[in-house]
């Protein structure tokens, strides 16, 4: 049976290329997931290795709770009276104190970014050699109002020695002179990220942290472990520090990369696993369909004797066999997809750093078997087919397959599957108490479902859409056209199948712009709502906090009626880590907030002690006007609030977060506080001259951008567009493991016809004729798919909407349309080879076709 | 409709189709097969010529390349009153299409088409409307009247092949190519659609070429040619008996 199984497949080479491609391509993006993750954490590996790079201990500050890890709280720094106290201690052979921060470099006037990836700044100490992680490449290290810059931005900025440069952190942008260049730990690559190093009282003042640490690195004696070492300085700790070995120090830093990269690790491989799913749909069906087309040759064997089973054994080894040559090249292919995705994020604005590829055991062990499992399970359904072949069918022209015991109760069971699949994923998004992994679940098994019983279901559709969907082939495309439609509603079943692996994909990339649509609607609406009128100053790349002078400058603009300055970060309030935002008085004439109780008043008179919070916050707590509050920085220092106000969030979200008290108050107990926006009211509104009086004011302070409201808008979507367009391009790679499955059943389609051509050739039908009727079905064949596909993805966006607050339901038309016409490309498209192909059919010879 | 337009070529010699000096090989060097070696052929307007041999004498490839579905080594070959020989592709299937109609063995229909789409499919494909008169003629004559939206998978054999038939003479072709017509039926059946044949070369004066291996098929003829090793033979004329024609090919057999 392996014999046969092999000899068969290599005598229609053709036809299985064109099935296991589908398979190639969704083990590719599987293994090229893994591979560009796995680099990206060896590279991260690396630079948290080299931070540590002869360090034993660390002391840093301790928050008062655990920070929600976004990135808008640090832990509070320390004084620096600390450091020559740990460098007192008998067993430390020498220490470090350092400072660190996000730090632009400024070119005529512009911050130099690479791809989205951090500007980084930190103090350096090279008298410390041994914990020292920086080499000097060339010049000399920094002194005062100096900074040494690495030497991959050098080579990008065409820096020279001496060169000034203009630094911005914590405050106004200083110019200073470049004194040399450096390379940072091993041969680790940073991504896009910019490193500037200084002296200790230099990035002191810089990251305003005059007198402060943010870190102490220590190293041990010779003979002396971490451990002790740790023991030793955790005995002269002032509160709010701790100590740790360096090792536990790397893993608790690199635990918030660690846990990016496993989502996108997870979102990238969903993609694959979503490619392979639709690639299973390829398999299934051009296995049915060549098992149609050799029920002589199955028949045959069934008359010599073999069973039933064995029947089935062989086309379940051809499936094994499809899917072990498919799996491996996939494997190589999804090597060269790896540095294809490193470009992708690149081109998306987000570089990550890559340091070679690495192909772990597990991305191979992880790629064979999927891929060979999809396979042998795609070909379950065909091989149970394949043993309904009747012996006698090898002597009878044109023999059909029976129709199995269970063919009448497939659209019971398809129907059950859908509504199945839609229980479960309103189950998933509107049951209550579920976890986060158990909403996943049911809804990912939900859509599963839906799809595999909307595919099954599909045939019912076929006939009378595709009779709707082909009126024009038929109406302007002549006889061939006409024939087309035919053709495409001949075999149901076959049509939809191969529709369905198209339908899936373009059901995924509708809910993601409906989602998307959603998601801009409410945002819109929100900040219309919102937000008077005026001007918003966010960071360049609109969610990095600027420093609070670029406010207070902006406050100085002439014509200025109100500014609100929103600050951001973590507190700890009833015990919980919540997000807390703090805002000016002047916020009272820009923004219009939809009180329960309380009035815009409110903001102005928040004051030492005043608070005001949402709707949901107030009920989660029982709080009313009057209530008292605690809330808790992480320097542990806490305000004793009481509310004043009640708001109403827009669905769209708001600049506020549940708790929200004045910037007063903020800025005694958050260290070096930020503004995550500033929003200006001028006098006369928007005009360019009121714009350029806040640029000039804001001269200082690149990094600082002025919007109007529409640019303000446009720019915060801008991010969930980049999102967006990663997703597509992921979502692309199914259409075009559909767009294959187009091609071969339109392959397997000429070969089952080839007589039939032969015949509409002999009877008058010219090549080109030929041609236009497989274009025109396969034309039909893929609007089909984009047609149920587009519907479907309505159908979850819309249910999406109705659960997800933020996602009010829009039908993005335009993008719909383009879809619509990317179908009847991809059409087009699977249409050029096997049109080729039946057009090149000798007259003579595909009429003595067997 | 098509014979208004047509412009009546065969009609000032009566010659339908000529073909002179035809030789086909396939293949080169020592391997090579002669499967025609030097065939001259003249088929007249309205007449009924069978092309009769043992298998392997060449009576298919000569009738595919009559009908310009195969191009013949050296030779020439006019349809007509156009020489086919050296034609485009598309030239061709544009003169197969107004002057050619072919009627299989395995009737060969679309299995999605009901009896009367197969049988102006032809006529579709050129984008030509039928006309209703002579279609009801056509399919009363073929007695498909009743069967008209019948499926092919609703039909017997021989409604099938009249199907067919009826497609090969929907356009008024110059000429009607039949391939072992009844190769695939029973022998009632078989006697059933010689008798449409007759009568359509009768009735419409049907110009038809036919090739068979079954000696009653040939005996309907006016002519039978008996093709051995790819030259033609002998000539029988009509009215030939089925034992006559036995005798010939048991003759060439030997």
């Amino acid at each position: 049976m392996i014999r046969i199984a092999l000899k068969g497949m290599a005598r229609r080479k053709l036809r299985t290329a064109l099935t296991a491609i589908a398979i190639v391509l969704g083990v590719a993006l599987i293994t090229g997931t893994y591979v560009l993750t796995d680099s990206i954490k060896g590279a991260f590996g690396g630079i948290f290795t080299s931070v540590y790079q002869g360090t034993d201990a660390t002391v840093t500050g301790k928050s008062a709770f655990d920070l929600s890890g976004n990135g808008t709280t640090i832990a509070p720094p320390f004084s620096e009276a600390l450091l020559p106290k740990v460098r007192a201690l008998p067993d430390v052979a020498a220490a470090v104190g350092g400072v660190g921060g996000i730090a632009h470099l400024v070119v005529d006037g512009k911050v130099v970014h690479f791809g989205g990836a951090p500007n980084l700044g930190f103090s350096v100490d090279p008298t410390q050699a041994a914990l020292n992680t920086l080499t000097l490449v060339s010049g000399e290290w920094p002194g005062t109002n100096e900074v040494v810059i690495d030497e991959s931005t050098e080579h990008k900025e065409s820096f020279q020695l001496g060169d000034m440069v203009g630094v911005q952190a914590n405050g106004p942008v200083l110019r200073m002179r470049i004194s040399g260049f450096v390379h940072f730990g091993g041969a680790a690559s940073i991504g896009g990220a910019t490193l500037a190093g200084f002296d200790l009282p230099t990035g002191q003042r810089l990251f305003d942290r005059v007198g402060k640490l943010d870190q102490i690195r220590a190293k041990a004696k010779p003979g002396v472990s971490p451990a002790k070492l740790v023991g030793e300085i955790q005995a002269i700790l002032p509160p709010h520090t701790q100590v740790k070995t360096a090792e536990a120090q790397a893993k608790s830093d690199a635990k918030d990369t660690e846990s990016f990269l496993n989502f996108l690790q997870y979102l990238l491989l969903a993609f694959g696993y979503i490619a392979l799913f639709v690639g299973s749909f390829v398999i299934a069906n051009s296995l049915s369909i060549t098992i149609a087309q050799r029920t002589r040759e199955l028949a045959t064997l069934r008359t010599l004797g073999a069973s039933r089973r064995q029947v089935r054994v062989l086309i379940v080894l051809e499936g094994l066999v499809i899917g072990a040559i498919a799996s491996v090249a996939g494997i190589f292919v999804g090597l060269g997809l790896g540095v294809g995705l490193f470009k992708l994020f690149d081109a998306a604005g987000f570089t990550l750093p890559n340091n070679g590829l690495v192909l772990h055991t597990r991305t191979v062990i992880a790629a064979l078997l999927d891929g060979v499992l999809v396979t042998v399970i795609a070909s379950l359904r065909p091989a149970w087919r394949a043993t309904r072949v009747p012996p006698i069918a090898a002597v009878r022209e044109g023999a059909q397959l029976p129709p199995g015991r269970f063919a009448k109760w497939r659209p019971v069971g398809a129907a059950l599957l859908t509504a199945g699949g839609f229980a479960l994923l309103v189950y998933g998004l509107f049951g209550s108490g579920l976890g986060t992994s158990a909403i996943l679940l049911s809804m990912g098994a939900g859509t599963l479902l839906i799809f595999i019983g909307v595919a099954l279901l599909s045939g019912r559709f076929v006939r009378p859409l595709a009779w709707a969907l082909g009126a024009p082939a038929s109406r302007f495309g002549g006889a061939a056209g006409a024939l087309a439609r035919d053709n495409s509603r001949r075999n149901p079943q076959r049509t939809a199948s191969t529709a369905s692996a198209l339908m899936i994909g373009l059901a995924l990339i509708t809910l993601i712009a409906v989602m998307a649509a959603g998601i801009t609607t409410s945002f819109r609406g929100a900040v219309e709502d919102l937000w008077i009128s005026g001007y918003a100053i966010t960071s360049q790349n609109n969610f990095e906090p600027i420093p609070v002078a670029a406010g207070n400058a902006a406050a100085k603009t002439p014509g200025v009626e109100a500014i609100a300055n929103v600050r951001g970060g973590d507190a700890l309030v009833f015990g919980k880590v919540s997000q807390a935002t703090a805002v000016g008085p002047g916020a009272a004439q820009i923004f219009q907030v939809k009180w329960a109780s309380g009035d815009n008043s409110v903001f102005t008179r928040l004051g030492a002690h005043g608070a005001f919070v949402d709707e949901g916050f107030a009920k989660d707590h029982h709080l009313s006007v009057g209530s008292p509050l605690k809330l808790t920085a992480p320097t542990g220092q806490t305000l004793q609030l009481k509310v004043l106000g009640i708001f109403k969030p827009p669905t769209g979200g708001s600049p506020f977060g549940p708790v929200t008290i004045s910037d007063a108050a903020w800025d005694k107990i958050y260290p070096s506080p930020n503004n995550i926006y500033s929003f200006i009211r001028m006098r006369g509104g928007e005009t360019p001259d009121n714009e350029a009086a806040i640029v000039r004011q804001l001269k200082a302070f690149p990094d600082a951008k002025v919007q109007t409201k529409e640019q303000f808008i446009d720019n915060q979507i801008a991010g969930i567009n980049a999102i967006l367009n990663v997703l597509f391009v992921l979502l692309a790679l199914s259409v075009v493991v559909s767009l294959f499955g187009i091609i071969n059943t339109l392959v397997l389609t000429v070969f089952e016809r080839t007589r039939e051509i032969g015949m509409l050739r002999a009877v008058g039908m010219t090549r080109r004729n030929i041609r236009s009727m497989i274009r025109n079905e396969s034309i039909i064949t893929a609007a089909l798919g984009g047609v149920i596909g587009i519907a479907l993805g309505v159908v979850l966006g819309g249910l999406l909407a109705a659960r997800v607050d933020f996602i009010v339901f829009t039908l993005p038309v335009g993008q719909l349309v383009f879809f619509a016409i990317g179908t009847i490309v991809v059409g087009l498209l699977a249409a050029i080879f096997p049109a080729r192909r039946a057009a090149k059919l000798n007259v003579l010879e595909a009429l003595q076709y067997e | 409709m098509a014979t208004t337009e047509k412009p009546e070529l065969s009609a000032p010699t009566g010659v339908a189709v000529e073909a002179r000096e035809l030789t086909r090989r396939y293949g080169e060097g020592e391997t090579a097969v002669d499967a025609l070696r030097g065939v001259d052929l003249t088929v007249r307007s309205g007449e009924l010529v069978a092309v009769m041999g043992p298998s392997g004498s060449g009576k298919s490839t000569l009738m595919h390349i009559l009908a310009g579905l195969d191009k013949p080594t050296s030779g020439t070959v006019s349809i007509a009153g156009t020489e086919i020989t050296d034609l485009s592709d598309t030239k061709l299937t544009h003169l197969r299409r107004d002057h050619v109609g072919f009627v299989f063995q395995f009737f060969n229909l679309l299995p999605m088409l009901d009896a009367e789409e197969n049988v102006v499919l032809p006529l579709s494909i050129a984008g030509k409307k039928p006309d209703k008169e002579w279609l009801d003629d056509l399919l009363e004559r073929t007695g498909l009247n009743n069967r008209r939206s019948h499926r092919p998978s609703e039909l017997s054999g021989g409604q099938q092949q009249r199907v067919a038939i009826a497609r090969a003479l929907v356009t008024r072709p110059t000429i009607v190519f039949a391939d072992e017509p009844t190769g695939n039926l029973d022998s009632k059946t078989s006697g059933e659609i010689l008798e449409l044949v007759r009568s359509m070369v009768d009735d419409y004066g049907q110009t038809t070429v036919m090739v068979t291996h079954e000696a009653r098929a040939a005996s309907i003829a006016d002519r039978i040619l008996f093709l051995a090793d790819g030259l033609i033979v002998k000539e029988l004329g009509s009215h030939t008996k089925p034992s006559e024609v036995l005798e010939v090919m048991s003759s060439l057999d030997s």
